[in-house]
């Protein structure tokens, strides 16, 4: 009820805002860039890694993109699909924005693919990366520097797969993410299942589950809770002395949540294509001045939009600043032509990337502070699942 | 399902009911003297257990944390009912939900202000780590156990306090009638702010000991108050004796549901949808019981005004 006058007022006042429809003037040589970050809620954290990410890869480059100057405009989603599309709505007709990039959820990027690409604007995902928009639904002004989101889980269903594991518990949220992520694991997981839970989103103690683990006597543990969830399974769970037990998952242990997981997750599994230990210069320079700013160890929210700033760069230099050949422009940025922190990097026909899949174990760095590292990698040059189905027009 | 699993999981339901009761004694205590709906009651609690994680990581001792935490969260409650609550108790419910509704928007994003977005470190004491095993491969953590008794001593304290003592006469009185407790000469506003600061205490004093065990992050009050309205609810508005009780049903009903239901399911379903039914309807027995507990009793278990 109040969530919904708070959401009116709010809409209301952007209308407002556009509607006098001030054109501003395009500084000469410039380019707007629109970042779409959730700023509000618990899943802040992640938004603000994403845009910090963003900010550091235009500070590695003076504050331009290909030669041109660069402005950007922070847009918070709040994590309301009608919010985000109203905001990204005056972002590209008030502030009239060359690029949107950004987006940590698939539902925002769900709700404003189609409002952005029919404009003709170029929307780069620096994190959701839905099978929606993977196969059939592959759009050419649609971009992702992520990954597609089933693949991460099939990375820890191969790695359980790898590892000999023969029993494994499953545990997800009951949401449509915590099914994709039990299928995606499935997919390349031959072993039995021993069990199936389904948490609520709100599940705040985790005793009950535990009990059920430790009576199943799984070789492992697969599990996907991603956020405050993943806090506190993974101290329940070394506090009820399960840790023997191989915790593999998929967005629980990342740097964003591990400064609030502490020690209770040395030695957790994750996977993602990039991991802040990747030794490569680029890496190097982007999580050491990441440290340096922000006292805090990027993650891949991070990691993937300051690739889509230097994404855009390069696009931007092969076109010499021409913004308007947008043939051109989408060429230039299918080319992929810049120097990712994950090392080898480059588009598939669906414009989702096709890179290496690394399984991930929580260590700790020189400095003290904890990290996902590197264990080996699972996959190499993946495809994703869909392009196959994508008839890129 | 063994015998010794199930007994494993009615331990469990107590765990997560002892810790439900501190976050709703001082809620129905708030609702049931001063008539008063305090929605910010779970954002109280989210500040406790900030101020207990930050205390204890500035002292670098978890004791330190929680004997400062109280004051702090005390006198941040005061603070609550001198400027905002205070002039709403005369008003009628809604604006008291619309008011304390704005409290918990602001200090969901003033928390978020001072300590940031991601989740805060709240550490186990070294004195309570470890655990004892209950069943193979199982540990039952010392520190709950620790949980447990304060959560019990707690309520002890609480039915003390409120039936032996002449400050809970009063507020037994002021719970049955404020306007006769008033006309006897008592000054109810006092009385108002002490229960109110009291159950401010009590909210940080919650928080700061589920710090160790849950993700102390901005939000982290908003579904313990929905459970906690839920207790106060089922106990009967105003009564700590309800309050213990219903917390305790809420927590055993909630526990056992989720890890019987999808074995219950099974033999009505494929193993599969089962699983999935199973944790819907377990998540919704919460609210089922509640309501089947009102068609009968609709003031609750233990009802305070007759």
């Amino acid at each position: 009820m109040i969530g919904i006058g708070r959401r009116g007022l709010l809409g209301g006042t952007t209308a407002l805002l556009a509607a006098p429809a001030i054109l501003h003037a395009q500084p000469a040589g410039g380019v707007k860039i629109g970042v779409v970050a959730v700023q509000t809620g618990p899943q802040a954290a992640l938004g603000n890694q994403l845009k910090d990410g963003f900010a550091l890869g235009l500070r590695h480059l003076d504050g331009k993109l290909g030669g041109l100057t660069a402005e950007t405009v922070i847009i918070d989603d709040e994590l309301k699909p009608d919010v985000a599309v109203t905001k990204v709505r005056a972002a590209l007709e008030r502030d009239r924005v060359d690029f949107v990039v950004g987006v940590v959820f698939s539902n925002i990027l769900q709700a404003i693919i189609r409002p952005v690409t029919e404009s003709g604007t170029i929307l780069i995902s620096t994190n959701a990366g839905p099978s929606t928009f993977a196969g059939r639904g592959c759009n050419q002004n649609f971009f992702t520097t992520s990954y597609n989101n089933d693949q991460v889980h099939s990375v820890m269903g191969q790695a359980a797969q790898d590892a000999g594991y023969r029993r494994v518990f499953v545990m997800v949220p009951n949401y449509q993410a915590g099914r994709d992520a039990v299928a995606g694991f499935k997919s390349k997981f031959q072993g039995e299942v021993v069990d199936e839970v389904f948490v609520p989103l709100t599940q705040l103690d985790f005793s009950a589950e535990l009990a059920k683990i430790a009576a199943s006597r799984p070789d492992a543990i697969f599990t996907f809770m991603p956020g405050g969830l993943g806090v506190n399974l993974v101290r329940q769970y070394r506090q009820a002395g399960l840790a023997n037990i191989p915790f593999l998952s998929t967005f629980t242990v990342d740097e964003a949540t591990l400064p609030a997981q502490g020690d209770a997750a040395l030695g957790f599994y994750s996977a993602a294509s990039w991991a802040p230990n990747m030794d490569n210069a680029q890496n190097v320079k982007f999580v050491t001045d990441y440290i340096a700013a922000h006292n805090a160890v990027p993650a891949t929210y991070a990691a993937q939009a300051y690739d889509a700033a230097m994404l855009l760069d390069s696009a931007i230099r092969r076109v010499n600043g021409n913004l308007a050949g947008k043939d051109a422009l989408r060429a230039a940025i299918k080319a992929a032509d810049f120097r990712s922190v994950r090392g080898p990097f480059a588009f598939g026909v669906n414009h989702y990337p096709v890179q290496d899949f690394w399984l991930l174990k929580v260590g700790r760095r020189a400095d003290g502070k904890l990290e996902t590292q590197t264990d080996r990698k699972i996959f190499s040059n993946a495809v994703d699942p869909w392009a196959a189905e994508c008839r890129m027009r | 399902m063994t015998t010794q699993l199930l007994l494993v999981q009615a331990l469990n339901g107590l765990q997560l009911g002892i810790l439900l009761f501190l976050v709703a004694a001082g809620l129905t205590l708030v609702f049931g003297v001063m008539d008063f709906i305090n929605l910010a009651h779970g954002v109280q609690y989210m500040l406790g257990a900030y101020l207990g994680a930050s205390l204890a990581a500035a002292t670098g001792s978890f004791w330190w944390g929680l004997l400062l935490a109280l004051p702090a969260a005390l006198l941040a409650g005061l603070l609550l009912e001198v400027l905002v609550f205070r002039h709403l108790y005369v008003r009628d419910h809604l604006s008291q939900v619309l008011a304390t509704f704005g409290v918990i928007l602001f200090l969901n994003q003033g928390v978020k202000l001072v300590w940031g977005a991601a989740p805060l470190e709240s550490p186990i004491p070294a004195l309570l780590e470890g655990g004892v095993e209950i069943m193979p491969g199982l540990q039952y953590p010392l520190y709950r156990i620790a949980v447990l008794g304060a959560g019990i001593v707690t309520a002890g304290g609480l039915w003390w306090l409120v039936e032996r003592t002449r400050a809970g006469m009063l507020v037994r009185a002021g719970a049955t009638n404020a306007p006769m407790v008033s006309a006897l000469g008592i000054d109810i506003n006092r009385l108002f702010t002490m229960v109110f600061a009291f159950g401010a205490m009590l909210a940080g004093f919650a928080g700061v000991l589920a710090g160790p065990i849950f993700s102390v992050e901005p939000g982290m009050g908003d579904n313990v108050l929905i459970l906690a309205f839920v207790v106060i609810v089922i106990g009967g508005i105003g009564s700590i004796r309800g309050a213990f009780i219903a917390a305790l049903l809420v927590g055993l009903i909630d526990t056992l549901g989720k890890s019987l239901m999808p074995d219950l399911m099974r033999l009505f379903l494929d193993a599969s949808s089962a699983r999935q039914t199973g944790a819907a309807l377990a998540s919704m027995l919460v609210y089922v019981a509640m309501a089947a507990i009102l068609a009968f009793r609709p003031a609750g278990l233990f009802p305070v005004r007759a």
